[in-house]
Formats: C-alpha cells, sequence, structure tokens
C-alpha cells in the first residue's frame, strides 16, 4: 500500500497524471500545496479514478480560496490526518 | 509613458513569482503605465476566498483591489485559462477582463515590455 503525495499543478505538470497512472487500487493520494488544484470541482483531473482515496490538506486548501470550490469526493484533512496517513501506508511516494 | 504589461503566470503561495510580480506592478506604476494580464495558473491569483491564517504566509491577494489607487485600472485574463480551471469572472477578488486569444496577442503587440512572473 503506497500513499501518493501530489504538490503540483495539474495544469502546469504531469505529475498528477503519472501518479494516476501508476497508482494501486489499495493506494491512496495526498494532494497539497498547489496540488490542491486538482480537486477544483467543474474540471476533470481523472481523479474520478480514485475516487474515495484522494485526502487534500486544509490549509492549502484555504490558502488557495477553495474551501468552497472542491469536488465532493474530496476528503479534507488536517497536518496530524497525514501523519496518521504516513503511519498507515507501508511507503510514500512523493512525485514532486 | 512606457507601456508594460505584468504577467501572472503562476498560481500564488506555492511559490514567491506571484508576490513579486505584484510588488513590481506596484513599483512600475510610479513611472509607467501599467496593465496586468492573468495566463494559466496565474488567474489563481485573484481567486476569492483566499486564506492564508494557517500557513502563516501573508494574504496579498488583497493587494490587487488596491491597484486602482495605484491607477492600474485595467486586469485582462485569457478567457480560454479561466474556463479551463472551471471558473468565471464572479469567482474573482477583483474586475478581471476577459479575452479571446486574438485579444490576448493584441494586447501583448500593444505594449513595450512584457514582464512575465
Amino acid at each position: 500500500m503506497i500513499l501518493h503525495t501530489v504538490n503540483k499543478s495539474p495544469l502546469r505538470e504531469s505529475s498528477l497524471g503519472s501518479c494516476l497512472q501508476f497508482m494501486a487500487q489499495a493506494d491512496a493520494i495526498v494532494l497539497l500545496e498547489d496540488g490542491v488544484y486538482a480537486a477544483i470541482k467543474n474540471v476533470d483531473f481523472g481523479l474520478g479514478a480514485a475516487s474515495g482515496r484522494v485526502y487534500a490538506l486544509e490549509s492549502d486548501i484555504k490558502a488557495r480560496g477553495l474551501d468552497a470550490r472542491l469536488r465532493d469526493d474530496i476528503k479534507v484533512i488536517g497536518y496530524e490526518d497525514f501523519v496518521t496517513l504516513c503511519t498507515e501506508y507501508d511507503v510514500v511516494k512523493s512525485w514532486s | 509613458m512606457k507601456r508594460i504589461l505584468f504577467v501572472q503566470s503562476k498560481a500564488p503561495h506555492g511559490g514567491l513569482q506571484g508576490q513579486e510580480g505584484l510588488d513590481a506592478v506596484l513599483m512600475g506604476s510610479a513611472f509607467a503605465e501599467c496593465t496586468v494580464l492573468l495566463l494559466d495558473d496565474g488567474i489563481f491569483q485573484v481567486l476569492s476566498g483566499q486564506d492564508t491564517g494557517a500557513l502563516g504566509t501573508k494574504d496579498y491577494a488583497v493587494t490587487y483591489r488596491a491597484l486602482s489607487d495605484y491607477g492600474v485600472d485595467r486586469i485582462y485574463c485569457s478567457r480560454d485559462h479561466l474556463e479551463a480551471r472551471g471558473l468565471s469572472t464572479g469567482d474573482l477578488l477583483v474586475k478581471v477582463d476577459p479575452l479571446s486569444d486574438d485579444e490576448v496577442k493584441a494586447l501583448m503587440a500593444h505594449h513595450d515590455v512584457i514582464l512575465n512572473f
């Protein structure tokens, strides 16, 4: 089980696409920093394929004005939740 | 007077270019005719509702509201890039005029200097 982290905007970098391409069914994604732009509603960045397994950091969402503009299937988490997730998965893969 | 076009092309908070670009607009407004063009993720610079409290960084987006006090009355964006982000002008914290691709080309041709951030 791998926890994938994506911190780049999906419109600037291919890291989210590569992450979705290579992640397994048991894996999950954490969106952080500019990676949270992938969670914006009304635009399809392919996150539906990982629905229910996509987390996004609340502080980065709020800083970017996205908290009222998120997809319904995104799980919003804080830093402590992020640390817990890191301990629950075998490996953390950063797509930075 | 020289005409300077400031292009914002990066998202805020992930790097410093956005804030540096805005600082440059304020400085440039002292001696030049300045226009702001938002392209690519630069459109996110003026997305409403930004709250950087938890990040502990400066919430500089509100400064866009003060640009008109510095004589910078024109802020444009690419309509194509706005729509590609699922946004409309109502999502933005200042008045921004969306331009077609041809209008963006004409805007760039109309300026003496183009600075990209």
